[in-house]
């Protein structure tokens, strides 16, 4: 853990989360969720010191190869089959103000749509070369990039015959620990996002439209990997100027 | 017509999904060599100051059964009731813990552990000092948007009752959801999804 740069800690309170705009915790055409999900309405509570500080985590947590999901797994001089991608974007808050320091961390299936995980059934094989996880910490300017396969669709057990689209999870810190957010990114033009129960749970199409990462033309890098943008946005602080301040502050 | 606010949107949770593991804690899940070490599997080291405690627990769900594949956080104070964030201005705290913890609930009872100390106090917006209590994070399969609660410290009946948030609650057979048992060092603290038992979660 360490501090993040020279600029003064910003200590208020995150904006009231829009529960309207995420998924519901019911949602039964997720199967998994009618059992897990909460009945009873939320306690609310405006930040506390409890919330609104959170970990932050230096760089040096962080090995050469993290941000690397074709190389971190794969015997020297190997790499992982797939097609090579670059995702790369930048985590704001809601008010737009890039958020660095912020620790990401992402894992997804192989290029075939097979997790390396001893419950995972599908038939597809695993690449002996392919992990699958990855993290990498945002810069000064809330921006971050990793290089790794493009994952394939995979089937789950939910329905008779539901199928997840090519998906990669993120998993973000933010500077406030009610600013922790686990998510995923989809890729633009797959047909499959509107068919699966759990985008679908989002029952807002415009903020589906937030998790689909457009294809980067401009940062492909030739003969090597396209690259997909994909920009996180994570709550937004209140100015603490006019907000009653504890003794000793 | 006004001027816009300019404000964005929250990025959407998406469910931590059956796999979280691979991502947060891949030793766990058996891919060793990517990361020399699982994030927040320590929390304390020989130098740590205050009473050490452990807590342990599980996430129950609807039909009693407990998640085996859930992934818990904690954030805490130290013992001196200060956060290791740049957030906290009102000290340094105890560079020798983290105060944050990650864990797995165990593949075969569903159990997750902390090794940790017990928390100082922490003061309220308007001043009053809440009692000690640590800030949990449930994510799972299953689980659309990460669920957060806080325990409590049944060996504090008196911070507990003039607590900020403990006193808030209306249903007050229902403070107990937050309040673990103290059995030697260890606490526990089982987190019911729903039912009759549910544990009062948090929308902060």
């Amino acid at each position: 853990m360490s501090d993040l740069s020279n600029k003064k800690p910003e200590t208020g309170a995150f904006f009231q989360r829009d529960r309207a705009w995420h998924a519901p915790a019911l949602t039964p055409g997720y199967k998994t969720s009618v059992l897990r999900s909460p009945q009873k309405a939320l306690l609310s509570l405006d930040g506390t010191i409890s919330e609104i500080t959170g970990p932050v985590f230096g760089h040096s947590i962080l090995g050469e190869l993290d941000n690397d999901l074709i190389h971190n797994f794969a015997k020297p001089g190997e790499s992982a089959i797939g097609e090579r991608i670059i995702v790369h974007g930048r985590v704001l808050d809601e008010r737009g103000k890039p958020v660095p320091g912020a620790l990401l961390e992402f894992w997804q299936a192989n290029a075939g749509g097979r997790y390396r995980h001893k419950k995972e059934t599908y038939l597809a094989p695993l690449d002996p070369n392919f992990g699958g996880c990855g993290r990498t910490i945002t810069d000064e300017d809330g921006g971050y990039r990793f290089r790794t396969i493009k994952p394939g669709p995979y089937p789950w057990p939910n329905g008779v015959n539901d199928w997840r689209p090519a998906h990669i999870h993120f998993s973000v810190f933010g500077h406030g620990f009610a600013q922790r957010l686990i998510t995923q990114m989809y890729f633009e033009g797959d047909p499959m996002i509107w068919k699966c129960p759990i985008v679908t749970t989002i029952p807002d199409r415009r903020a589906i439209e937030h998790l689909i990462a457009p294809l980067d033309w401009a940062n492909t890098i030739p003969m090597d990997a396209r690259a997909y943008k994909f920009d996180i946005v994570l709550r937004g602080r209140r100015s603490t100027l006019f907000e009653n301040r504890l003794e000793g502050n | 017509m006004v001027q816009d606010l300019g404000y964005l949107k929250e990025s959407p949770s998406q469910t931590a999904g059956p796999y979280v593991h691979i991502g947060c804690t891949p030793n766990f899940a058996g891919i060793t060599g990517v990361y020399e070490a699982d994030l927040g599997a320590a929390m304390v080291n020989d130098k740590t100051l205050g009473e050490r405690i452990t807590i342990r627990g599980r996430v129950i769900d609807g039909a009693g059964t407990p998640l085996k594949d859930a992934l818990v956080e904690i954030w805490q104070a130290d013992a001196g009731g200060l956060y290791n964030s740049p957030s906290e201005l009102r000290g340094a705290a105890d560079p020798n813990f983290s105060g944050w913890g990650r864990c797995p609930t165990s593949a075969d009872e569903g159990v997750f552990t902390f090794e940790t100390v017990k928390p100082g106090r922490v003061p309220y917006k308007d001043g009053r000092r809440m009692a000690p209590h640590i800030t949990f994070w449930i994510v799972a399969r299953g689980i659309n948007i990460g669920l957060h609660t806080r325990m409590y410290f049944a060996d504090e009946p008196e911070a507990n009752a003039e607590d900020p948030l403990l006193v808030r609650i209306e249903h007050r057979h229902r403070v107990a959801t937050l309040v673990a048992p103290r059995e030697g060092s260890i606490y526990t603290f089982d987190i019911h999804l729903q039912g009759e038992k549910e544990t009062v979660f948090l929308d902060i």
